[in-house]
């Protein structure tokens, strides 16, 4: 265990250097600019529980659907060399599927938001079956494919919910969206936690990584191998839709209600751009989770110092933009390689210079 | 005229990452002749043609055409200086017309003639007897065929050096004859063609000159008609052929005595046709026959690794079926694959995880093992088969081609196999190291384990295999062993032996 | 002995099939809701109002299709179009005259396109990031500009916006007994001048055929003495440039600025590239079928609206519907003719 954490530091930094790189530089402009924006405090909310304020929190509170869609994105990313755009609109699918199962009962119970969850997570990767079926059955490229649902998936919450935007009003609900009682953290911080944790053992008592990868980065070899590459692709499409159910269902517990058009819009942009600033390749084969959880917690934090920067929350994006432009520019292959070729003629003259000292 | 040189490579140097591809390599062509360019995989052909037409940029060295010295920065820059290459791989845009092809990327001006090409390419077409049509899509041909426009292509850019590089690999005898009448056809007019292949015959049938490289360096500069052909051979390994020889005079070699361990009957796929094979226990056998005669597609069936036809399979005697490439690992086969990029390994991947890949793929996904075992189990096997690596987390795809095959072969041993698939385990090695997987090969026989061995060089096989099956046109034509097995007998029989088949 | 065979009709290519495909899907579709639904579909003025809502549509279609069969892909069309819009109208409000305005436009998409072809050919970075920046630049800039929604109130603006063309003899008389002359707006014109310069284009310059050459192998393009880095830069530029002028139909249409505006537009012009048959993965494409994608995706939407499907989510649940159906339909179509040409 400990070689594996030595060798993930040896080998893994190289891959996690620019988000790191990323996440230190926000830290450090933050520090000069405002050294209260660390500040954490406990207030109590309307509850009366004992609760943890302040912006690090929102900034971990605030990733959460994007930490969790980013772990699946990944995934389907290494495995099929693109990516899910339909996660929104499926996330949309899910919450609506999990309010229309919470309202169908008199009251709503510790039983009945379990077997709504279920059903979410079935809706969810039913859709992300159809998805997977699409490129990993007829090989089609997952964007065009997932431009499908994409296109309808908000309809088609909108269908379940009958026309309206119905809301939840449970203590269970708020619990999960906001603090369960008693407990200062996040629950949605929780929920990315066991979600994570839930990643790392399916890591550590399967053989999805290597297969994963195998089959992103040589197909026809893993095919040879004997993986079933159709079967891989298609999973990774329905760890997926687990993702989005998930992330779905923190959204609606955060606002107690579901609301197709808004309910996390946008998130499949954020999501793969999580993935591409954790490092990973948007062709597919090797990847790291973690850099793209650091992906998803990058791209909050530079919201969350925009937001405290008394910049609108539309105006936003514009900055955002400039920022992921300059991540990709100093993360770039030709970049990298005019780098390495200054340092290595930087190195050559030093070399020259110390020579002609010795003589 | 014969003696006019156009191109002239002296001290051309190339290094890769550890390696020095090529280093002082002379190479010079002259005005209307075909000259082949020789040697081993490995030995820097293609290294040495790439430096000419501006894939990679030469380390050191100096290039004059035409008595002027140049530099060629791109493909581009080669072809504005005369120099065309037809590959091996086609190197046209399937989705665009044959016309296109033709014409695309030539000339200045903003407007495209599609009226003007179409016509003018019919017209070469026709007068290079190619038969393609100007207006179809170049996806829609045979391999053969876009192969073909792609010289058409060359010729029409009336360049003064023609290099074609493995040109005959795809084609049939009658396409060919075709090319060598074009090849000809284009000497009397003064190109230079470098010419690269593997077929001695078609050497000796076509060439005026050879050039021989071995490990990046040159060997020499030959008229045809002087070297006779075992000689070039020997030139073209090296002082190893002496160890190749003693390798198969010391190993007894071992003749069919144990059970029969595969059995397949009238075996087909998509790709192969119906053919029946045994191999037992112990056994070295081998696939031979040229490119295309359908070896390759055979043992691919064998281990169900294309949509399986029809057939019936007995292992031990006991009727099972193989149909995908999991159920033939599961009753102890394994297959190394011909094309080791595409097929074999997993580039960005590290030694370790290509090693343990099938033996985890057999375990099951639900019984992943663990980072120690498998750790060891990399050790054990870099160790065991000298794989040079600078760690065992090092991505396969840094190591030289030799150390690739050694650790792919590792991820084959490690599952243990009873009957191992090889095609083309020696393919763009070196000589060492194709030295030591025949030696693993004869070791494994020892042990009992069955070996399929394929090989594009038949003196490779003779040495390994006791038996050898042979293939043309994709069927099984002959079966060799014990005095049959020489090279003249296989010779014969691959190309249809004195009763022919004319 | 070949030449005479020069005469026959070649095989369709992919390009031409697939475009093949979508008109007559398109044509059976229109033929069918003519003779089911009749009202609206039977006045030629039902086109014209398809083409009237749908000009920017086509025109970003056109960018997008040049840049999908150079093998790329551009997300950032809908919002530099939105951009555009509002840049305009402030430009306008402002003072400016519409010669400028136009230019500004232009300029703006332009921009956008040299940037963005810059960082993907030059720099390697992978198209959906930077047009995903481009993206989120273009939408921020636009809430930058105003979040309000902003009206065109530029005399000389509104009159060019008012003028339409009649076309008499494709009119129609209304219930009451009135003669209703077909109309078309101004950015009409412009999107299917736009749609016959791009089609041209992609034929007959060499430029055009480049972005095919390097959609169909990038590898063999360089081999083929293409400069592929600078052809897959210009049809980012093309792309930006069409998305400049897409930003002033637009505004012509609807005559004010909104951060909402072209919502969404960028999936709209890649799902119009894909039924009329451009390939994602490149090198296959055609702009005309293109132009039947956009039209095809709305008469469906018409289509629902007048068979009575009035909730609002039967036209994108539809729309999908379309949109899976020609995908599974080009994948099949597709995988048949490699198959067959195996079997040769």
């Amino acid at each position: 265990m400990n070689n594996k954490i030595r060798s993930t530091f040896k080998g893994g930094l190289g891959q996690l250097t620019i988000p790191l790189i990323a996440i230190a530089i926000l830290f450090l402009f933050n520090l000069i600019r405002d050294p209260g924006f660390f500040s954490i405090e406990i207030t109590y909310n309307n509850d009366g529980n004992a609760v943890l304020a302040g912006n690090l929190i929102s900034v971990i509170n605030g990733a959460s659907e994007l930490a969790v869609l980013a772990m699946g994105m990944t995934l389907v990313t290494a495995a099929c060399g693109g990516q899910d755009i339909s996660v929104g609109a499926a996330a949309a699918i899910a919450g609506s599927a999990f309010v229309k199962v919470l309202k169908s009962g008199s009251a709503i119970t510790g039983g009945t938001v379990i077997l709504a969850f279920l059903c979410a997570c079935i809706v969810a990767m039913l859709f992300a079956s159809f998805n997977g079926t699409l490129v990993a059955v007829f090989r089609i490229q997952p964007m065009i494919a997932t431009l499908i649902l994409y296109t309808c998936g908000r309809s088609i919450a909108y269908w379940i919910n009958g026309g309206a935007t119905p809301t939840v009003d449970s203590p269970i609900i708020r619990a999960i969206g906001s603090f369960i009682p008693g407990v200062p953290i996040p629950t949605p911080v929780l929920i990315v936690v066991a979600v994570t944790i839930l990643f790392m053992l399916i890591f550590h008592f399967t053989s999805l990584e290597l297969f994963t990868q195998s089959v992103g980065i040589n197909g026809s070899a893993a095919r040879l191998n004997g993986i079933n590459s159709t079967l891989i692709k298609l999973l990774s499409f329905i760890i997926l839709g687990f993702c989005v159910a998930v992330a779905g269902i923190i959204g609606v517990s955060r606002l107690e209600l579901i609301n197709h058009e808004t309910l996390l819009l946008d998130v499949e942009m954020d999501a793969i751009l999580a993935v591409a600033i954790g490092g990973n390749n948007l062709g597919g084969g090797k990847f790291k989770i973690v850099g793209s959880i650091i992906g998803a917690y990058v791209i909050q934090i530079l919201t969350i110092t925009l937001y405290a920067m008394k910049v609108s929350s539309t105006d936003v994006k514009a900055y955002k933009a400039i920022v992921i432009v300059l991540l990709v520019v100093i993360g770039s292959p030709v970049i990298k390689a005019k780098f390495a070729k200054l340092m290595s003629q930087l190195k050559s003259n030093k070399q020259r210079v110390s020579m002609k000292g010795a003589e | 005229m014969q003696d006019k040189v156009i191109l002239q490579m002296r001290d051309i140097e190339k290094r890769f990452p550890g390696v020095l591809a090529l280093s002082g390599v002379d190479f010079t062509l002259r005005k209307g002749e075909i000259h082949a360019l020789m040697g081993e995989n490995g030995a820097g052909k293609s290294t040495l043609i790439k430096v000419l037409t501006g894939v990679y940029q030469m380390d050191d060295g100096e290039i004059t055409v035409d008595g002027e010295k140049v530099a060629i920065r791109s493909p581009q820059d080669a072809q504005n200086k005369g120099i065309s290459t037809v590959y091996q791989e086609i190197t046209l845009c399937p989705n665009l017309t044959v016309a296109e092809n033709m014409f695309i990327g030539r000339g200045n001006g903003v407007l495209v003639k599609q009226k003007d090409y179409e016509k003018k390419a019919d017209e070469i077409l026709g007068r290079l007897g190619i038969p393609a049509r100007s207006r179809q899509q170049l996806g829609s041909c045979s391999l053969a065929v876009q192969q073909m426009v792609a010289i058409a292509r060359a010729v029409d850019m009336n360049c003064k050096v023609l290099i074609l590089d493995e040109p005959t690999s795809s084609l049939d005898d009658k396409e060919v004859n075709l090319l060598f009448e074009l090849m000809r056809n284009l000497k009397s007019r003064g190109v230079g063609i470098i010419f690269v292949t593997h077929f001695l015959e078609q050497v000796y049938e076509v060439s005026d000159r050879i050039t021989v490289l071995r490990n990046g360096e040159l060997v020499g500069e030959y008229l045809t008609e002087e070297l006779p052909q075992v000689e070039l051979v020997a030139k073209m390994m090296g002082k190893e052929l002496d160890e190749l020889n003693s390798l198969g005079e010391s190993e007894e070699k071992k003749m069919e005595n144990g059970e029969v361990f595969y059995e397949a009957e009238s075996l087909s796929s998509s790709d192969a046709l119906p053919f029946s094979f045994n191999i037992h226990k112990g056994e070295v056998n081998g696939f031979t026959g040229l490119l295309g005669s359908g070896r390759s597609e055979s043992v691919r069936a064998i281990f169900g690794a294309d949509k399986i036809g029809g057939g019936n399979v007995k292992i031990k005697g006991r009727p099972v079926k193989i149909t995908r490439p999991i159920e033939a690992m599961k009753h102890g086969i394994g297959y190394l694959a011909e094309d080791r990029k595409r097929d074999g390994i997993i580039a960005e991947l590290s030694v370790r995880e290509n090693i343990i890949l099938a033996l985890q793929v057999m375990n099951g996904f639900f019984k992943p093992i663990s980072r120690g075992e498998s750790e060891a189990f990399a050790d054990e096997y870099i160790k065991a088969l000298n794989i040079k690596t600078a760690s065992r987390e090092t991505p396969i795809g840094s190591l030289s081609g030799g150390n690739q095959q050694k650790v792919i072969l590792a991820r084959w041993l490690l599952t243990h196999p009873d009957y191992l698939i090889l095609d083309e385990p020696t393919r763009g090695i070196d000589v060492g190291t194709k030295l030591e997987i025949q030696k693993l090969v004869l070791k494994l026989a020892e042990e009992g384990v069955s070996v399929t061995f394929i090989s594009s060089e038949v003196e490779e096989m003779l040495r390994t295999c006791s038996r050898l099956i042979v293939m043309r046109d994709r069927h099984i034509v002959g079966e060799l062993k014990g005095k049959d097995l020489n090279q003249k007998k296989v010779m014969e029989t691959i190309a249809g032996g004195e009763a022919g088949n004319e | 002995m070949k030449t005479d065979k020069n005469l026959r009709r070649e095989p369709l290519t992919d390009t031409q099939l697939l475009m093949m495909i979508t008109i007559i899907i398109f044509l059976a579709m229109y033929f069918l809701a003519m003779a089911l639904l009749g009202g609206g579909f039977l006045h030629a003025q039902q086109i014209f109002d398809m083409l009237n809502d749908n000009a920017s549509l086509i025109i970003v279609s056109c960018g997008l299709t040049i840049v999908m069969i150079g093998g790329g892909i551009d997300i950032s069309v809908g919002a530099v179009t939105s951009l555009v819009v509002m840049s305009c109208v402030l430009f306008l409000n402002g003072g400016g005259n519409i010669f400028t305005s136009i230019l500004l436009a232009l300029g703006i998409g332009l921009a956008f396109g040299l940037v963005q072809g810059f960082l993907i050919s030059y720099l390697e970075i992978q198209p959906f990031i930077v047009t995903l920046a481009g993206m989120f630049f273009a939408r921020g800039m636009t809430t930058i500009l105003s979040v309000n929604p902003q009206k065109a109130e530029h005399e000389g603006f509104k009159a060019l916006r008012e003028m339409k063309i009649e076309i008499p003899f494709l009119g129609y008389t209304a219930k009451n007994g009135n003669f209703v002359p077909a109309r078309v707006e101004l950015g009409v014109i412009v999107a299917l001048v736009c749609v016959v310069l791009v089609f041209l284009l992609l034929r007959f310059l060499r430029l055009g055929r480049g972005f095919y050459a390097i959609g169909g192998n990038q590898q063999s393009a360089l081999m083929l003495g293409i400069n592929v880095k600078r052809t897959r830069f210009l049809s980012y530029v093309l792309s930006g440039l069409l998305s400049g002028i897409s930003g002033y139909v637009f505004m012509m249409h609807t005559g004010a600025g909104n951060a909402t505006n072209a919502a969404g537009m960028e999936m709209n012009a890649i799902a119009s590239s894909i039924i009329g048959g451009t390939l994602l993965t490149g090198g296959v494409g055609n702009v005309f079928g293109t132009f039947f994608g956009t039209m095809t995706l709305t008469t469906i939407k018409k289509i629902v609206v007048s068979s009575g499907l009035n909730d609002p989510w039967w036209q994108s649940i539809t729309t999908g519907g379309m949109l899976c159906f020609f995908i599974l339909l080009q994948s099949v179509v597709l995988s048949r003719r490699s198959k067959k040409k195996k079997a040769e």
